[in-house]
């Protein structure tokens, strides 16, 4: 029999405030321990929570850009256990009033080869809530540390309905979410660094079955890759069983990824089934989106992502392996557009963009989640250096010389050609007479090409620009040779 | 020195603060009146938990020294307040009176502690309460049982004994609890002083250990109702530290009393003049609401139709957040840990165990109880529609009324150990005060006379939402007419 | 869970409220919480048919702060009381699921 697997992602992702969901004290990564608390963050008797007003409109700018239903109004309820990284043994979150309702998350699946669009599908969301963040433990031989310095941090989870039929999907999801949300700016959404984690809930049925089969929970899927080798392997792992007969081996637990052995492992469930007590916050007053705060983050909600990949290669008839490149990153796509709008030759740009300058950033060790940062080159020096190509000053091989010497200074393109004596040479005398050489040295070709290849001249025309050094006008020589060749 | 110790201990703030303000003595001086009185009668009242005679005595002098350069801080700078168990205070012990918090020391102010400060009162002691306020009668410390100074026999009332004993005894000018059932009005009553809950959201509840949350409310103790307004306004106002905190403007309370003058309607809620009121608390809570109807006001019967059900909905709303509330302590960060553990889990249980008295481990067993999967709608959510029920009885009989006027406790204090056996007879206790908890408004209690044992009783006025100027000047009213403020027990 | 709606499986409770409880203790407790359970049940007889239920005596909407970062604790301040700690962090005995 066939079996298909069914698929729904809970993603926890921590939004990007200065301060804390419910107290102000400061928000940042990789302080030294303890050192980002307050009464409130350390739950000390008598520590108030209070709302910070930028995670609720984080969270709706989230909502609308997934299309989901934004709550006339929610309130807050505490999730009642016990865990040694929570300090108040609650933990304030949003039981059945979430923010966000319903919406989805558009992905891409693989096309058939890179060069070609794959599937486009909307995968539906059950709902977006925001909750607040544990602190940390670390396990050492019989006992652990704890550091609260995460502890109170907004974190929204975003939960799909299950409607993802294979790690591939998974993996489509969580990347296109991902890029979502870098659009918006909420979060930084580094998996390594824990701003966004992914368990996933995993049940596999016969084809064509309606009901779900069992649900397994996998946990610590941490890192993009793991999301989908960990997915990969369930999903064999539950086929596997039902295959053999033993479907009914499979249980309701919670399994965790082992990357390095590359399997799950069963968790040990906790001795009861959990029994959190939720009941409203009563140190927390109710809130109300108004319809004027919805208008007002709607209307400043930027272009999304694959909304903005179908105009590029409409508008400036990009192909799409170069969107696809410039797209997933807001300050990259909007980079190119700005260097396009001071030289409108869009194919040149994204070339320079997609080729040279992100294999510059990424020899130079930026960080590829914001390749951009503290790049040198502006996007009008960009397109001046375009401009210097059409213009014929310099050949796009130079161009690219000049781009790594841009990237390194921050000088401007013209100032590096005149500096370097890069300017493309049109003296058509002296080109004559190099092209005059190189015809005497190379009679092979030469033959070749009166024998009718005309492919042959490109031999010709490689070893004058070898002569010239690259600043010959492409176009210059290939007219003086056929001219002196006829 | 001593003649004037023996005339300040029970003097009223008011009174010490015209003292002062007059140079007739200085805050050093009355400071150690009060040591000295806390240090004679403590040993039979256990009121205080703790207290730091040079921390107070440094107050005190650094009161002297603005008052001498004439820059006192406010009418009460250089006064002592003394601070229920339960409220934080940068570097003093915050107990609540549990073994779980016995060696914990807090390291920042709660709201009241910073206003009390702005206004340079001289912070004095810690007093005793029923462990985490969960108690009518103080005997659920779990360091000392709190005896009332009218009776040491008795008890002083709960959950905030200490705080109500130690002005009886005057150990103490002024003195601040809380109340989530009843805490402040009831042992005020028990011990012959005035207790003011105000309206929930009136003062902050930041920095006060929380019991039940959406009902816990912070209060004064004073010996007259205009202490208790002068108080008020120094610990009154919005604080953005706590959510429920309400925005209202503070009027000077004090000036209140003089300015409103009645003739007001003042309610009689039937519900509580029924089945179990001693005779005698009936006759005096009577003969006072004789005096305002000989005063020109209004004497309306109304009905609170459903006051039997206040008991059982405060218990379940108050056992369920408390049982949240009470998770924190857990010996991990702060807390007593057990030496008994081999791993986390053994952290919990363990330390838990140890930690909490009897009482304390009752209500958080009911209040997890309620909450659990399978009862959430059959208890709590149906005790939060009750409770709207509640509230609607009270504003419908506001639409007519000023003020609502009936006992503040069914009986006078009762003997040590009388109800601690039967937990559901001690909860009763509170019959009468539970339900202004239940509806957020202000209510106090101050007394009305004493029993032919020579207890005090409590007669509670209850008012309209944020109208506590309104409702001290009602009782103002009475207490001027009246001496029973005037009275102390013998020790 | 318990059978009768008036008696508490005090063991699934406690286990739930991480509180140890001494035969003796959940025995007392039975009883009397049964006996509190019983007077609890005057609440099941009212009609709330359409009540709203009452989480706040005076319910605003909108209690919000502006995300501006106060000073907090230092990491002694923070763990001042905390009389198992090493590194500046809260020691806890091994942790198992």
């Amino acid at each position: 029999m066939e079996y298909e697997a069914v698929i729904g992602l809970e993603v926890h992702v921590q939004l990007k405030t200065q301060s804390k969901m419910f107290t102000r004290a400061r928000c940042a990564y990789g302080e030294a321990p303890n050192t980002l608390t307050n009464p409130v963050v350390m739950a000390l008797p008598g520590a108030l929570p209070v709302m910070n007003k930028e995670a609720i409109r984080k969270t709706v700018q989230v909502g609308l850009m997934l299309g989901c239903e934004i709550a006339q109004s929610c309130k807050w309820d505490r999730k009642n256990y016990f865990y040694p990284d929570s300090p108040k043994n609650y933990q304030i979150s949003q039981y059945d009033q979430p923010i966000c309702d319903g919406g989805f998350v558009e992905i891409e699946m693989p096309g058939p080869s890179r060069n070609v669009m794959g599937e486009h599908r909307k995968v539906k969301l059950t709902r977006i809530h925001l909750e607040e963040d544990v602190g940390k433990l670390t396990h050492y031989d019989g006992e652990s540390l704890v550091d609260y310095n995460r502890a109170g941090r907004p974190l929204i989870e975003i939960v799909s309905e299950p409607d993802l039929f294979s790690a591939d999907e998974a993996f489509a999801y969580l990347t296109s979410l991902r890029t979502h949300l870098l659009y918006l700016g909420v979060s930084d959404c580094d998996m390594e660094k824990g701003q966004l984690r992914c368990d996933a809930n995993i049940s596999v049925r016969p084809k064509g079955q309606k009901e779900l089969g069992v649900k397994v929970e996998i946990k610590n899927l941490n890192s993009i890759s793991g999301v989908r080798n960990g997915i990969t392997y369930e999903i064999k792992r539950q086929i596997a069983l039902c295959q053999k007969g033993e479907g009914a081996s499979i249980v309701q637990e919670t399994r965790s990824w082992d990357a390095d052995k590359g399997i799950t492992f069963s968790m040990r469930s906790k001795e009861m089934a959990h029994d959190y007590r939720y009941f409203p916050d009563p140190d927390l007053m109710p809130v109300r989106v108004s319809e004027e705060i919805k208008k007002t983050l709607a209307d400043a909600l930027p272009e999304r992502p694959f909304a903005k990949q179908e105009r590029f290669m409409k508008e400036y008839n990009l192909p799409y392996t170069i969107t696809s490149v410039l797209c997933p990153d807001k300050a990259l796509s909007d980079y190119f557009e700005s260097a396009v709008k001071a030289h409108n030759n869009p194919k040149a740009i994204a070339n320079f963009i997609a080729n040279d300058l992100l294999r510059e950033l990424s020899n130079a060790g930026c960080d590829m989640a914001h390749p951009l940062e503290g790049c040198k080159i502006q996007p009008e020096a960009l397109a001046e250096l375009a401009k210097l190509v059409d213009e014929g000053m310099i050949s796009k091989q130079i161009a690219q010389d000049v781009l790594v010497i841009m990237f390194e200074t921050g000088d401007a393109p013209e100032k590096i050609v005149e500096e370097k004596g890069l300017k493309q040479s049109s003296d058509t005398g002296e080109l004559e007479s190099i092209c005059s050489e190189v015809i005497a040295n190379n009679p092979k070709p030469v033959q070749e090409f009166k024998d009718g290849k005309d492919t042959a001249i490109n031999a010709l025309k490689g070893q004058v620009m070898k002569a010239t050094k690259g600043k010959a006008n492409p176009k210059m020589v290939d007219d003086i040779l056929r001219k002196l060749l006829s | 020195m001593t003649t004037m110790t023996e005339h300040l201990f029970y003097k009223t703030a008011t009174e010490l603060s015209a003292l002062l303000e007059k140079k007739e003595i200085t805050s050093v001086e009355l400071t150690k009146a009060f040591i000295e009185r806390t240090k004679a009668t403590d040993d039979s009242v256990k009121a205080f938990l703790s207290y730091d005679e040079a921390d107070a005595l440094a107050q005190a002098e650094a009161s002297d020294k603005r008052r001498a350069e004439g820059k006192p801080l406010s009418a009460l700078d250089g006064v002592p307040v003394s601070l229920k168990d339960n409220m934080a205070v940068t570097g003093q012990p915050h107990t609540c009176a549990s073994k779980i918090l016995e060696h914990y020391v807090s390291p920042y102010d709660a709201h009241i502690t910073e206003q009390l400060k702005k206004a340079g009162v001289v912070l004095w002691g810690r007093l005793n309460l029923d462990e985490f306020a969960m108690g009518s009668s103080t005997e659920n410390s779990a360091f000392q049982t709190t005896a009332n100074p009218w009776d040491l026999e008795r008890i002083p009332g709960g959950s905030s004994g200490g705080s109500a004993a130690s002005l009886a005894a005057g150990q103490t000018p002024l003195s601040l609890g809380s109340d989530t059932g009843g805490s402040i009005r009831q042992p005020a009553s028990l011990c012959g002083i005035v207790g003011m809950k105000p309206t929930y959201g009136l003062i902050s509840r930041y920095g006060l250990a929380a019991f039940a949350s959406s009902l816990d409310q912070i209060g004064p103790f004073a010996h007259t109702i205009k202490d208790v307004a002068l108080l008020l306004g120094i610990i009154a106002g919005h604080d953005r530290r706590d959510s429920t905190s309400y925005k209202t403007e503070i009027p000077n309370y004090v000036e209140a009393l003089e300015s409103k003058k009645g003739p007001w309607t003042i309610g009689v809620p039937k519900e509580y003049f029924g089945e179990g009121l001693d005779p005698e608390v009936k006759a005096s809570v009577e003969k006072a609401i004789a005096f305002y109807k000989d005063q020109g006001c209004t004497i309306k019967e109304v009905s609170i139709p459903k006051l039997d059900l206040a008991l059982p909905t405060y218990y379940i709303i108050a056992t369920a957040e408390a049982s949240s509330n009470l998770a924190r302590y857990d010996g991990i960060r702060y807390t007593h840990r057990s030496e008994d553990t081999k791993n986390a889990i053994d952290v919990y249980f363990k330390s838990r165990e140890e930690g909490f008295s009897e009482e304390v481990k009752r209500r958080i067993i009911l209040g997890t109880y309620v909450l659990s999967s399978g009862y959430y709608d059959a208890y709590y959510l149906k005790a939060q529609k009750v409770r709207t029920l509640i509230r609607e009885d009270f504003m419908k009989a506001f639409e007519s009324c000023d003020v609502l006027i009936t006992p503040t406790t069914p009986t006078t204090a009762f003997k040590r150990g009388e109800k601690s056996a039967d937990p559901l007879q001690m909860y009763l206790s509170d019959i009468y005060t539970i339900s202004v908890n239940l509806s957020g408004l202000p209510g106090l209690s101050l007394p009305c006379g004493y029993s032919s044992e020579g207890l005090p009783i409590g007669l509670q006025l209850i008012g309209k939402p944020y109208e506590e100027a309104e409702l001290l000047s009602i009782a103002h009213a009475f207490e001027s007419a009246h001496d029973y403020s005037a009275k102390h027990p013998e020790l | 869970m318990a059978e009768d709606k008036n008696s508490i499986d005090i063991d699934y409770v406690a286990n739930l409220a991480r509180i140890d409880l001494s035969q003796e203790e959940k025995d007392r407790f039975q009883k009397q919480l049964g006996d509190v359970l019983v007077y609890f049940e005057k609440l099941s007889a009212v009609d709330v048919e359409g009540v709203e239920p009452m989480a706040h005596p005076f319910p605003v909407y909108n209690v919000l702060e502006e995300d501006v970062v106060e000073e907090g604790f230092t990491a002694e301040e923070a763990l001042m009381n905390a009389k198992h700690q090493r590194n500046n962090q809260v020691i806890v005995p091994k942790v198992v699921e």
